[in-house]
């Protein structure tokens, strides 16, 4: 930062870019959900978007812990420790990634190798994501086939896709440039002190949804699991979704399920931003509970309720 | 419609769930109107160097700054003392804490030497007081409202704001815990601090004649102390500047370039 010519350039654009790299996959995501993008047959594409999702995080985490300050320490220290929930062998494992018995500088050495190391095969897996999708071509919103109105994808796409670019690049440079540690925590510049933890632990806050869902279960275990399921339940959409009509434009019912969803994110992502205590101990454990309920209650409902009134409302009239 | 998704993204963006945390009890921080708040401001060179002063006759006795190269003092948007100056005073600098500073240590004299411009700010971790070459940073002054953060993206971090919450919040009154003496602050988040009131205004005449009032004195320690943690600020707000005005350029002109190519199609009936 002091010392290399642009060095703070260098750090800024780095830190932010991963918080708007978040920006743009969440986004992603969501559109998935909403357009019906993980139906048949694009499952394939939808699990391996998971399985780079889940990279992601991996990548960002080891990132975040490298600058070693207080949170940088304390966020290791607690997210490493979720291992030590696996039985048997938790402790184990906890200290065969630490490479000592606290997070320290073997800690460090093998982070810095996997954070450069990982983007490489993230890098592989958006190259299979591409092919992935490349077999049966882009959903659209209307949810129909659109091969009978298709257009090339250059110049059309690339240049609209530019424009997003560029006013990516527009907000990223405002962020870098006049509040470049807005998106971080200013306890990260208190150097890294095993001697003292800060007054409360808090991960980026892209993090924060799933930070929240571990911290709502009351068992450490559990907790880990809730974590995990709450990034792979995303699997389970091509199977939960009944609906008979592909996305949730023509849908009503689930155009509001998926707001609420959404909604339910940014509430688990402000509660995890918050201290434990009351209310926001009630509301996460809520706000967690239907998290997992919209996959595995709303989603299936609404599609047996709407794919049933269209039964209905098209039956034949004897 | 791609419009909306990236207004969704910018207010994604700037939604300030990432800021938040550590609230609590004691912590009223007023803001305070820094030269180098706002997208142009930059640094006030005479409160940079009444800022070095302070920190050079009060503060450096318990804290360190060593992340603080001396050579910057000279440098362009900071403090901006003459390098001949910059020398001198690197060599009249004492390090009070050895134990601290033994990069310094010369073998053949047998004791530390003296600085010049290409060390740093000395360590001094005699009292276990901090060190405050990031403190600025290290700091949040706002955290409202509802930790959103929110006031941080309108007001800034508030860090430089602290530093004057704590200077000037000390209300006189002290207590004795387990040994330790605590003063009563009503900036430092549980409403008691360790360090005694290190200003009480007067406590250092300013060569020019500018006031050394308590909030002065405060102000101008900690624009010192921001300069300390950001020194390059100034060439950051530049070079956005240039970028950003780049930036909106090329992103209205391709959007009108994007309208014409697809002007043709969107026209277009379909089927």
């Amino acid at each position: 930062m002091r010392d290399v010519h642009y060095g703070w350039l260098i750090r800024y654009l780095h830190a932010n870019t991963a918080s708007f790299f978040f920006i743009f996959v969440y986004l992603h995501i969501a559109r998935g959900l909403y357009y019906g993008s993980y139906r048949s047959p694009r499952v394939l594409l939808w699990s391996i978007g998971v399985i780079i999702l889940i990279l992601m995080i991996v990548t960002a985490f080891l990132g975040y812990v490298l600058p070693y300050g207080q949170m940088s320490l304390w966020g290791a220290t607690v997210i490493t420790n979720l291992m030590s929930a696996i039985p048997w062998i938790g402790q184990d494992i906890v200290e065969f990634l630490w490479g000592g018995f606290s997070v320290n500088n073997a800690t460090l050495n093998r982070f810095f190798s996997l954070h450069y190391l990982l983007p490489f095969i993230l890098a592989a897996l958006v190259c299979v994501h591409l092919i992935a999708l490349h077999e049966h071509g882009s959903s659209n919103p209307l949810g129909v086939s659109g091969n009978t109105d298709r257009l090339p994808f250059h110049p059309y796409f690339t240049f609209k896709d530019l424009v997003t670019v560029f006013l990516f690049l527009l907000v990223l440079g405002v962020m870098v440039f006049y509040a470049p540690n807005y998106l971080g925590h200013s306890d990260n510049y208190i150097p890294a002190n095993p001697m003292q933890t800060p007054a409360s632990i808090v991960p980026e806050w892209y993090l924060l949804p799933f930070y929240a869902i571990l911290r709502s279960i009351p068992n450490k275990l559990l907790g880990v699991v809730a974590m995990l399921a709450s990034l792979l339940i995303l699997l389970a959409m091509p199977i939960v979704d009944t609906s008979r009509v592909r996305g949730s434009q023509f849908r009503p019912l689930m155009r509001w399920a998926f707001w609420l969803f959404v909604a339910d994110f940014f509430v688990l992502m402000y509660i995890g931003s918050q201290h434990v205590e009351e209310p926001f101990i009630t509301v996460g454990a809520l706000a967690t509970a239907f998290y997992f309920s919209w996959f595995l209650i709303v989603v299936p409902v609404i599609g047996i309720v709407e794919n049933t009134l269209l039964d209905i409302a098209t039956e034949p009239k004897s | 419609m791609m419009f909306r998704t990236l207004l969704i993204g910018a207010t994604l963006a700037l939604s300030p769930l990432a800021a938040l945390a550590a609230g609590g009890e004691g912590g009223h921080i007023h803001n305070v109107r820094f030269s180098f708040d706002g997208p142009f401001g930059t640094y006030d060179q005479n409160q940079l160097q009444r800022g070095l002063q302070i920190y050079t006759e009060v503060c450096a006795g318990c804290h360190g700054l060593k992340f603080v190269p001396l050579r910057t003092l000279s440098d362009e948007g900071g403090p901006g003392i003459p390098e001949d100056q910059v020398r001198a005073y690197a060599s009249e600098l004492a390090v009070l804490d050895e134990g601290a500073n033994m990069h310094l240590y010369d073998a053949a004299e047998g004791e530390l030497r003296a600085l010049t411009p290409n060390d740093n700010f000395p360590a001094n971790d005699s009292l276990g007081a901090p060190d405050l070459s990031l403190m600025a940073k290290a700091r949040a002054g706002f955290h409202g409202p509802y930790g959103l953060g929110i006031n941080q993206f309108l007001k800034g971090i508030g860090g430089p704001e602290y530093i004057v919450g704590i200077l000037t919040g000390y209300t006189g009154e002290e207590k004795v815990e387990a040994g330790v003496t605590l003063y009563e602050n009503t900036a430092f988040p549980g409403g008691w601090i360790g360090m005694a009131a290190p200003l009480y205004g007067e406590d250092v005449e300013f060569a020019d004649g500018h006031s050394n009032e308590l909030h002065h004195e405060a102000e101008d320690v900690a624009a010192f102390l921001m300069w300390a943690a950001e020194p390059k600020l100034a060439a950051r707000k530049q070079a956005g500047l240039t970028g950003v005005v780049f930036l909106a350029i090329l992103s209205v002109l391709l959007y009108l370039t994007n309208k014409r190519l697809w002007a043709p199609v969107k026209g277009k009936e379909v089927l």
